[in-house]
Parts: structure tokens; sequence; C-alpha cells
């Protein structure tokens, strides 16, 4: 169902294999240039944004409710919790037109407004400032109670990493949401399955994810995370804004997906491909499609 | 069935309070009530608070606009963020809790989500300095001045009575960015009301003219340094009295002409010596190259956490009355040692 006619909702595609294709296409955009702006930048969160590349692709791919005005009051809002995956969302950006393609080639330059993480004042699309992880779900709470107030049908996304489930503010706003009715909000917890120090449940466990959510009031979905379908079907089942329940989408995925000798890796959540290594991880991922 | 309402005893010592009665008695506590006559012209106006909304009497606003009032419950730093993410929808939020929760538990969420977005929440940071008394240094704010005028873009507004209060909060509804208002308990004696001065934001107030000595002081401090202007000139001694309402952006240029035309600069303030208004006063001066200028400064010494006590006792104690305030101005122009009291714990 269309909501409003000056949005380009709702995946409009000659047919599924198409749209998928595109949801693939934005992916590896978003993997390679991650690759290419990190290169320049000296270091950066590989592996935080490989693990969330198709969640990113398949709500920039018609989930999200969006016009070419990037300050169209009705759009739907996506906050980065995870403020590090920013790079990964620069290139989806540009792809979209809001950013100028020059800008993400001097990505993380002296006074560039494109850094690891993102500032809402300078970048055209994102909708809120961030970096210090736990604060998101208080901001999309703050947005969600005053899209209701304004009348619009506007839904609110917040990407939460897994590991960012530790934060006792997430808490606070998940009980606020509910208490609160806020059916046009919507959690997606990147579940990748590490932090910063190794395997979420070795550093401080965060599971049971479902139920702590449920027992917070929300109701709570799994996808594949990496499934352009499966993420696409989930994402555009949500119910409708004007529902009185948050919901949680926990996509369960591979932290540095798509490189193998990232995927599972402590030690890529920060660093630095030298060129040599930067070109041989573009070809595999060339060579993955 | 049992009854689901409380029902208090009826008091019969007249010292008795309970909630409302405090109501009436915090004559300062004006901000709830104000923003309710705002916000019917203005639908911008929401207010959020965390299970303290008879304490803070924003219970005034949420009578007339329920709609437009949220109780997060104890959730000080949700409340923040939550009041961010509502003011990128053009939104107006009063966030209002215990100052000491609001700055020190808070002082991420006001950098971090308000002030480097510069988003338009106002904290109504009541309660602040010492004056929950003897409920001791987790309800103390002696160090949100220090916190918040090192944040870049934040507006910081102390005013000193339910007047300037008024005042403050209806001339910034449209500034730019955050503003933490600093307030008090609201027993502050009256200063304003009846004057002719309007709270100008970012100047100093002179409130009283004096050749031999430039008073500082915002918060209770303004009260305490006028009365001591009036016993000091009986003495002889003429002291100028400058209302520090605006904290943050600081009027230096008005702190420097003031200081250099008297040379004596004496700081009252309720908060802890380092970080606050004599520190911004000496930042002026320093930026401002002014030199000769002899100062002194009231507030909680350095290396304290404040004493346990009813709040009158504790100005007392720490000179934030007008004895208090004549001593040490006697003792800057007599050029004795300036440091501030230490703690004497019996």
């Amino acid at each position: 169902m269309k909501r409003d006619a000056h949005a380009d909702v709702g995946a409009s595609v000659e047919g599924d294999s198409s749209h998928l294709a595109e949801i693939r296409r934005r992916a590896s955009l978003v993997r390679r240039e991650t690759i290419r702006l990190i290169e320049s930048a000296g270091s950066g969160h590989y592996t935080s944004v490989f693990s969330a590349a198709e969640i990113l692709a398949a709500l920039y791919s018609g989930v999200l409710r969006l016009s070419d005005d990037p300050n169209w009051p009705r759009r739907d809002r996506l906050v980065l919790s995870k403020g590090h995956v920013a790079v990964g969302v620069y290139p989806l950006l540009a792809d979209r037109g809001y950013l100028a393609q020059e800008l993400l080639d001097t990505y993380s330059q002296l006074g560039n407004p494109l850094g690891d993480h993102p500032d809402m004042r300078y970048v055209p699309g994102i909708d809120f400032s961030s970096g210090s992880l736990g604060h998101g779900l208080s901001v999309g709470v703050g947005m969600a109670q005053a899209a209701r107030m304004r009348g619009y049908d506007t839904r609110v996304w917040v990407l939460l990493g897994d590991q960012e489930l530790n934060e006792g503010q997430i808490w606070e706003a998940a009980q606020v949401a509910s208490h609160f009715g806020l059916g046009n909000l919507v959690a997606i917890v990147d579940r990748n399955q590490m932090g910063l120090d190794g395997l979420t449940e070795d550093v401080m466990a965060v599971e049971p994810i479902n139920e702590r959510f449920e027992a917070f009031g929300w109701r709570v979905v799994e996808v594949a995370g990496h499934d352009p379908a499966a993420l696409d079907e989930t994402f555009t089942a949500v119910p409708p804004p004007a529902s009185a329940q948050p919901t949680c989408i926990v996509a369960h995925t591979v932290k540095g997906h798509g490189v193998a000798y990232m995927e599972h890796s402590r030690t890529w959540h920060l660093g630095y491909l030298a060129p040599v290594d930067a070109a041989a991880t573009l070809k595999e991922l060339d060579e993955d499609g | 069935m049992a009854s689901t309402h409380f029902h208090a005893p009826i008091p019969a010592d007249p010292a008795s309070w309970d909630m409302a009665a405090y109501e009436r008695l915090a004559q300062s506590a004006v901000a709830g009530e104000v923003l309710a006559e705002m916000a019917d012209d203005d639908e911008r106006l929401v207010v959020l608070t965390a299970d303290l909304k008879y304490s803070n009497r924003t219970a005034d606003f949420e009578r007339r606009h329920p709609d437009r009032f949220f109780n997060v419950g104890i959730a000080e730093q949700h409340m923040v963020t939550m009041a961010a993410g509502m003011a990128t929808f053009g939104y107006i939020p009063y966030v209002a809790t215990f100052a000491s929760f609001i700055s020190l538990l808070c002082a991420e969420q006001l950098r971090t989500d308000l002030a480097y977005p510069g988003l338009p929440v106002r904290m109504l940071a009541h309660h602040a300095g010492i004056s929950l008394g003897f409920y001791g240094t987790s309800h103390h704010a002696t160090e949100d001045l220090g916190l918040l005028r090192a944040m870049a873009g934040m507006t910081v507004i102390c005013p000193c009575d339910a007047t300037s209060t008024v005042q403050a909060l209806r001339t910034t509804v449209d500034y730019d960015g955050p503003i933490y208002f600093r307030l008090g308990r609201g027993r502050e004696p009256s200063v304003y009301e009846g004057r002719p001065e309007r709270l100008r934001i970012g100047e100093l107030a002179e409130l009283r003219a004096g050749a031999d000595l430039t008073i500082v002081a915002n918060g209770i401090g303004v009260a305490a340094a006028l009365k001591a202007a009036e016993r000091l000139e009986r003495e002889g001694v003429g002291a100028a009295v400058l209302d520090a309402h605006t904290v943050r952006p600081f009027d230096a240029e008005g702190l420097c002409n003031a200081a250099a035309r008297s040379g004596r600069l004496l700081v009252v303030e309720e908060h802890n010596v380092i970080g606050g208004v004599a520190s911004a006063c000496a930042d002026a001066l320093m930026d401002g190259g002014v030199d000769g200028v002899r100062m002194a400064r009231l507030g909680i010494p350095v290396d304290e956490h404040a004493l346990i006590g009813p709040p009158s006792q504790l100005y007392a104690h720490y000179g934030l009355t007008a004895e208090g305030v004549c001593e040490a101005a006697r003792g800057l122009l007599e050029g004795r040692p300036r440091a501030a009291p230490a703690a004497k714990r019996s």
C-alpha cells in the first residue's frame, strides 16, 4: 500500500528478481565503497559495516519512505545508533543523490562533513548525529512520539548493534516505547555476534534478545540478515505506523560478511587495508558478485 | 474493596507540610505554570519529566496540556535524548529534573545529543547548588556550571528569582540550540519584582552601582550581595552588584569594564569555586587583557563535597549570605588572604 504519493515507497519494481538484484547491487556498493573510503582515511570499521550491508541496502531499496528532498518532513527516519556504520551509509546517500559523489572522495579529511560517525548538521540524509552507543533508541522514541503528534504516518527505524544492547539507556528507551505505544518505531538489531573484544556472549551476554524485548512489551521478529528477499519481506511486513506496539527485528548476520578472512574476526573490527590488500579484497568481492 | 488512594493524616502541627503545601511554599518554582501559559499560544512546546512532576511543578503544565506532557519515569538520560528526537520534528522540549541528575548523570547526552547537533531543548535544572541541603552530595549540583560552560553551543542561564525565571523562559523560546536553566528550589527571595530592569540574556545586569568594589553573583547569591551592599554602604564602601544570570555566553566585555572601574572583584556563587562564575570572570579578564584586578570568590571550596545540613545553615557556612558577602568584601578591601573556607565536620 502506498502511504503517500510524494514518496517513492514500496519497491516499485517490474519483478521481484530485479528488485532483489537492486538490493544486492547496493549491498555490494556498500562493501566496495567502504573499502575505498577507509583506505583514504587510514582506519575504519570494516566488519561492522559488512554485517549490516544487506540491511542497509534493503532499507534504501524502497523500504524507507523517502523523497528527493532529504528534509521532507514526513519521510521515514533512520537513526544509526551504531554510528560507526556511517561509512557504509554515505555511499547509499550518494547513490540516492543526497550527497555529491566527489564529497565521498574526501572522506575524513580536515573539515570534511563525512567522518567515521555521522553528523546530521552537515550530511543530507543523516537524521541524527551518533557515535556514542546506547543513545539511538531514545532518539527514535522521541522522533516516533513527535511524528504521532504531527499526525505523520512516518516510521522511525533504529539500527542497533548487538553488543550495544549492554547499554542501560537502550532499556530505558525500550520501556518508554512500549509504555507510549509507539507502533511507528522499529528497532533493527544487527546480530553479528561480536563486540570489539570478542563474542557478545563472552564479553557480556546480550541473549536472550527476543525474550528481553518481549518482556519490555515489544513485538519481536527474526530474519536472516544477509538474505535480500527475507529482509525485504520482513521490513515491508512491519505493522502500520498507527499500531500500538513497537517492533524489534533481530537480523542474524555475520561480522565481516562478504570477505572470508574478515568473517567472525575480532581483529578486523577496526583496521586498515593497505592498497595491495584492498585490491585483493575488492577482487574477492567481485568474484562473489 | 480497598481504596487505591493514599490518605495522608491531617497534620496537627502547622510546621508540617506535604507535597501540596510544598507547591504553595515554592513561590519561585513557576516554570510549569509559565510554560503552560506559553504553550497556550505555541504548539511547539512540550514538557518532559522523570517522576518529579510535583517537585518541579511541571504538573501545572500537565493539567493544562496533558497531550504535550511526558513522564518518562526515572530515566533521565533517556529523557534528554528523547527530547532531542522530538526537537528534530520542530518541537521545543523542556525537560525537568534535579540539576544534579540532568547535569552530571546526563552530561554526555547534553553534549552529544543536544549541543553537538544544536537542538533547541531546554533543561529545567531545578534544586541546583546545595539547595537540597541534607539530601546530600548525590542531590547537590556544584559542578554543573563547570561542565556546561565547557560545552560548545550550550547556553546557561541562572535566574535568581521567580520574576527573572519568567522573563528568562519567555524571552528564549526561539533561541538556537540548547539552554540549561539553572533554577533553585523555589524559595528564593524576590529580587526583580518591582524593579525596572528586564533580564537581557547574555548581559550582566547591574542591579546596584558602587565605585569601591564589584560583586558578581547569580542565583541565591544575588539577594545576598544586594543586602550586603546596603550594609557596606553604611560602612562607607560603595559596592556594585552585577547579576551574572547568563553564565554562557558570558558577558566578558561587561565584566572587564566593571572590574576595571573598581579594581576589586568579589564573586558569589552556589557552586564549587572551580569552573563556575568566578572562573568565567577570570577567563574574561585574561582574554580581555585586564590587569590589576584583585579578585576573591565565595563558593564551595575546591576539595569539598558540601556538608550535610539545612540549606539556610549551609548557605551561612559557605558565606553565601549577606554576612558572608560582607566579610569577604571587607577581606578583599583590606587585602586579607582570600582562601575559601574549609569544611569543619563535627
